[in-house]
Parts: structure tokens; C-alpha cells; sequence
């Protein structure tokens, strides 16, 4: 009876935590089916926000815009980080530590200090634009990379490189038979994290995009100050379930290392990601 | 030059972070010779053999295969193939794929490589074993797996750096003989790592036993065992009493107060000198028949043998003995003048024999 009593109370507590950290996102999805443009008033169930948001062109520019640099950005950082990974792992302890450490600084700087600072570092070399996005973009999302594959490099025996070589592979022959392999499935877990990291970034974005370029949240974010349009209700309900799906993706594949408590808290990712490089 | 020696070290040092590693080391190997690199962690032997596979270039020195200078030679451009520690087969790869890996890199044919496998997998007793994957396998399938993946290379000579480490007893014991007979059919060169002095005395031609970057001696199983050039060889190589001695005269030494005869010859006079003595060599005779008197102070059953301390004049004597003799009973010492082996006092540190090794 008592035991029946306690696991009920359990239940029920962990209920309340999910319902108190989804329910805002749940009304904000609600809203995005109400017909009614008020906020308070439910006006019958209507798809209108939606097909107006797919008929609004700068939404579907701007939309075009994230989904490109996000996949490009992520292409490229995996590119990066993997090469990083290959160069950290064949370096001695020391050093290994000293750049692994270097390379988590990003994670834990404040975004608006990167945003600030990159935008200094830009203003003086490029202008503002879809590269100084793009090269943001790969910034913040390298250690995530390099995180979600390093441990993956640290399980392979270096014999089985030394190997490769000893049976007459060359070392790039010997990376893409065997190195590679092997780490794909963090190499995707990375992609995935910074294409999610990448969709919903704000400050960095809006620091280093310039005038003509938009993202979806910094556009979000300027419509919202002209007043509350519903169609961005519906874009942040897409947006949400898009960052969800992936997580869901990345959660499936299973890497235990940074995709759990990623998905536990979307809006705290980053400071759980952090945490796990303390706990390993 | 000698005519069949397929791999010659020369004047070989390295050294990390300033630490030597290997002092000058020379070192040859016969064309289809078992070579053994033995000694305790960190004394070198991983290293040459390193050296030997191509993955470290020396500090100085140069590496030979017959008749070449291939000091500075890739890896992948070494005629010869190791078998690692820990297997290191390739996980994400089947049994076939696995060894298949170095042929398909020399482009041969599918036919000749489908035959290739077959021959190996049926020389390491794992036929229809091609479609596994190597997690599947156990620790000595893997063993066998990455022998067979070195081998369809056919290379002149075979680095194994400790194969059988991560086996059980039994296994390993039935893997000496397994790599013996493979020795045998494919008539290559094996050159074998390890810390087992058992294993080395068990299965190779030729031993080298390695100390702290060091050679401290090259020579048959027989010539390591019963001629041990200095204390830390005899120390490595089984079990010894190595006891503080004097040369009186040739074939003549004193040990613990008393004269025993051998039939060591050179030292000198009065010199002072290391008595080694193997503890099967101890003969434990009636108290009076006995060049000492000592009394069994311990008693424990090995299987094989009894093992014994005798505590006489002050050391205590490690004895062998099939012969139970029971604690506390006084008894004479006795041993043969061809079984006791005299040894210069080391010279440098790096001969004393090390106390932490078994």
C-alpha cells in the first residue's frame, strides 16, 4: 500500500516537471491551430497560420537561408572536427588535454560574448553577410563535434591503425577503411547536434549576420517586435518539432555520452553538454 | 657478412622525452630463426620490435633487411607483418574481410584471394569461421584470426609482440604449441615478444633477454637457462639462489664459509663473484654428507615438485626437490660442480638483477 503510495507520488512528481517545462511550448502550439488572433480566445481549430506562413515569401527565404546554413555549416564542422579529432588523439597526454580544454571554451563562454566578439574580429576583415554567418556557425559548432566524436576515437586501438599500415595500406587508405568506420556514428551524432544548434541559435546569429541576411529566430524575433503575427506561432511550432525529431534521431542512435541529457532539457542543451564533460 | 641473416639492428638508440629507451643496441636475425625478445616491462623489447615494423624511426642507428637500408622505409612498405598485442583485428569487418585487407590493397585477384583465405583460416584451425565477426570470437580465435591476417601477406618475417598476453593459462600453453607447428610449415622468420620466460624457453631458436634499453644476453634456450651471463639473467630466467661469493682459485669458490668445487675457470684469485644455482640443482644429502648443514624451514607442494627454503649459514636456500624432506629437519647441501654457476660482479646498475620481478 505504502510502496503503491510512493510510486504514485513519484509518477506524479515527474509529471509535473515535464508538464511545468513543456507546457509553454504546448500552449505555443495551440495557439498555432487557433483561429482566433487573440491570445486568450480559442477561435476553433484552423491550418490558415500555416498556409499563410508557406505563402509569406520572406518566410520561405528566410526558411531556405537557416536550412542552408545549418546543413552547411554542419558539413563543414564535421569536416573540421574530425581532422581535429585525428590531430588531438595523435598527440601526447599533455598537449591532448591542454587543446581539448582550449576547444571546450566556446561551450562554456556566454553566446553573447562569442556573438560580440566575433562580430569585432568580422567588422574588421569581411562584411557582414552569409559568410560571416557561416563561419559563426562552424565556430560554435565545432566543439560540439569534437565532442560527440572524440570519445568514439578514444575506443579504437591504435593497433588496429598501426595495423592498416603494417598490411600495406597507406595512412589515408588506412583512416577511411578503418578510423573512419568506426567513428561515423559520432561523426553523425555531431552533424545532427550542430544542425539543432544551428536552427535554433539567436545571439550568435544576430550578432554576426549583417543586414540583409536573416535566420529564422532572429527573424522571429523582429516580427515579434513589430507585434504578435500567429504565422510565427506556426513557424515556432515547425521549428520546435524539427529540433525534436533530430533529437529524437540522435537519442535513438544511442550515443550515451551527450545525447541524453541533451534531450532532457532542450533549452538547457548546452549547459547539459557541459556538464557531461565533467562527469566522464 | 653471414649469408642468411634477413634482419640486422645496428647501433640502435632511442629515446623519450630524453629518457633512453634503447642503448645502442646490435642485433641480428637469421633467415627462419624463432627469435625471442624477452625481459620485464619497459626494458626495451615493444620498442626494437616497433623499430623492426617500421611505426618508430630510432633515434640513431640503422635497420637492415637483407641487404638493405630500410631504416627510413614506411610500414606499408615493409616486407615483413606483425601480429599485435590485443589482436587489433578490425571490428567493423568480417573474418574473410579482415584478412583479406592486405591482399586486396596488392590488388590480386578474387580467386586468389578467396583461396588465400581458405588456406590461412584452415592453417589456424578455423575453417568456416569467414563470415563471423571478430566479436564474436574468443580471445584465442581473435589470436588465430590476426595470425592468419599477417601471414596470407606472406611475409619473410612474422613480428609477434606479445600474442599470447591476454590468454588463459591453458590457452596459452596450447597456443606455444600451435605457433611452433605454424613456424614449422611456413618456414618464416618469427620474431617473438615477450615477458614469460617460459614461453620464450618453450618455443624459440634463439632468446634475447632485454634489461633497461639494454642486451644482456643473446643465446639458445639451454645456453640462457644454464650459462646466465650476469644475476639479473639468472634472476629473470626461473627461479635461482644467487649468493655473494668468492673465486679462491680456478674451478674452487666460497660460498657462506664453505668450499665448494666447479668448474669455472679465469676469475682470478680471491675475486669476488655472484654464485648462481639453480634450485632443482640443490641436492639435499644426510646432514653429514653435505658440504653445509642447513634446516628446512618451509614446505610447500608445486605439483611437480616440492618447493623448500633450507636456511643454511645464514641464507636461506630455494630447493626443488621431487624428495619430501619435512620442516624442521636438519640437512646436508650438496651440489654438483658443473651445476654451479659463477658470474662477475655487475658492473653497472642496469645488470643487477631487479628485485620486483618474480
Amino acid at each position: 500500500m505504502v510502496k503503491k503510495l510512493f510510486s504514485f507520488i513519484q509518477k506524479f512528481y515527474v509529471a509535473i516537471i515535464f508538464l511545468i517545462l513543456y507546457s509553454p511550448v504546448i500552449v505555443l502550439m495551440v495557439l498555432s491551430f487557433n483561429d482566433s488572433k487573440s491570445r486568450v480566445i480559442w477561435g476553433g481549430f484552423t491550418l490558415k497560420w500555416y498556409s499563410r506562413m508557406f505563402n509569406s515569401s520572406i518566410i520561405v527565404e528566410t526558411f531556405i537561408v537557416t536550412v542552408t546554413l545549418a546543413l552547411l555549416s554542419a558539413a563543414i564542422a564535421v569536416v573540421l572536427g574530425t581532422a581535429a579529432c585525428v590531430g588531438i588523439e595523435a598527440m601526447r597526454r599533455r598537449n591532448k588535454q591542454i587543446v581539448l580544454g582550449a576547444t571546450n571554451i566556446p561551450l562554456l563562454n556566454a553566446d553573447i560574448v562569442t556573438g560580440i566578439s566575433l562580430m569585432l574580429f568580422f567588422s574588421r576583415f569581411l562584411n557582414a553577410g552569409f559568410p560571416t554567418l557561416l563561419i559563426a556557425h562552424i565556430t560554435f559548432e565545432l566543439p560540439y563535434v569534437i565532442l560527440s566524436i572524440m570519445p568514439r576515437m578514444r575506443q579504437i586501438n591504435t593497433n588496429a591503425y598501426n595495423a592498416a599500415l603494417d598490411l600495406g595500406a597507406t595512412p589515408l587508405y588506412a583512416f577511411f577503411k578503418i578510423i573512419l568506420p568506426e567513428i561515423f556514428p559520432g561523426i553523425i551524432t555531431g552533424f545532427i547536434m550542430a544542425l539543432t544548434m544551428s536552427l535554433d541559435d539567436f545571439t550568435i546569429s544576430y550578432f554576426t549576420k549583417g543586414p540583409g541576411v536573416s535566420t529564422l529566430p532572429t527573424m522571429i524575433y523582429s516580427e515579434l517586435r513589430k507585434g504578435v503575427k500567429p504565422e510565427m506561432y506556426a513557424l515556432s511550432t515547425l521549428m520546435f518539432l524539427a529540433v525534436l525529431i533530430l533529437l529524437v534521431i540522435v537519442n535513438l542512435k544511442g550515443s550515451p555520452m551527450l545525447s541524453k541529457p541533451f534531450a532532457n532539457a532542450k533549452n538547457g542543451g548546452k549547459k547539459h553538454a557541459q556538464t557531461m564533460r565533467y562527469r566522464r | 657478412m653471414e649469408k642468411d641473416i634477413i634482419i640486422d639492428l645496428k647501433d640502435i638508440s632511442v629515446s623519450f622525452d630524453g629518457e633512453p629507451v634503447l642503448n645502442n643496441i646490435n642485433l641480428y636475425i637469421r633467415d627462419n630463426e624463432f627469435i625471442t625478445l624477452l625481459g620485464p616491462s619497459g626494458c626495451g623489447k615493444t620498442t626494437t620490435l616497433r623499430i623492426i615494423g617500421g611505426f618508430l624511426k630510432p633515434d640513431t642507428g640503422r635497420v637492415i633487411f637483407e641487404g638493405k637500408d630500410i631504416t627510413d622505409l614506411p610500414p606499408n612498405k615493409r616486407q615483413l607483418n606483425t601480429v599485435f598485442q590485443n589482436y587489433a583485428l578490425f571490428p567493423h569487418l568480417t573474418i574473410a574481410e579482415n584478412i583479406a585487407f592486405g591482399l586486396k590493397i596488392k590488388k590480386k585477384s578474387k580467386e586468389y584471394i578467396k583461396d588465400k583465405i581458405k588456406y590461412a583460416l584452415k592453417l589456424v584451425n578455423l575453417e568456416g569461421f569467414e563470415n563471423r565477426m571478430p566479436q564474436s570470437l574468443s580471445g584465442g580465435q581473435q589470436q588465430r584470426i590476426a595470425i592468419a591476417r599477417a601471414i596470407v601477406n606472406e611475409p619473410k618475417v612474422l613480428l609477434l609482440d606479445e600474442p599470447l598476453g591476454a590468454l588463459d593459462l591453458k590457452m596459452r600453453q596450447s597456443m606455444q604449441y600451435e605457433l611452433i607447428r605454424l613456424k614449422n610449415e611456413l618456414g618464416i622468420t618469427f620474431v617473438y615478444i615477450t615477458h614469460d620466460q617460459e614461453e620464450a624457453l618453450t618455443m624459440s631458436d634463439t632468446i634475447v633477454v632485454m634489461n633497461k634499453g639494454n642486451i644482456q644476453q643473446i643465446g639458445t634456450p639451454e645456453d640462457i637457462y644454464n650459462e646466465p651471463k650476469n644475476a639479473f639473467v639468472a634472476d629473470f630466467i626461473g627461479e635461482s639462489n644467487i649468493i655473494d661469493g668468492i673465486m679462491l682459485e680456478d674451478k674452487l669458490v666460497e660460498i657462506l664459509g664453505a668450499k665448494f668445487p666447479c668448474v669455472d675457470t679465469g676469475f682470478g684469485r680471491n675475486k669476488p663473484v655472484d654464485v648462481v644455482i639453480r634450485p632443482e640443482d640443490v641436492d639435499l644429502v644426510e646432514p653429514e654428507k653435505g658440504t653445509i648443514k642447513g634446516v628446512v624451514t618451509s614446505l610447500l607442494f608445486k605439483g611437480v615438485h616440492y618447493e623448500m627454503d633450507v636456511l643454511a649459514n645464514g641464507y636461506e636456500w630455494l630447493v626443488h626437490s621431487t624428495d619430501m624432506v619435512p620442516v624442521g629437519r636438519e640437512v646436508g647441501i650438496f651440489v654438483d660442480p658443473y651445476n654451479i654457476q659463477i658470474m662477475h660482479k655487475p658492473i653497472s646498475e642496469d645488470e643487477e638483477a631487479s628485485s620486483d620481478e618474480e
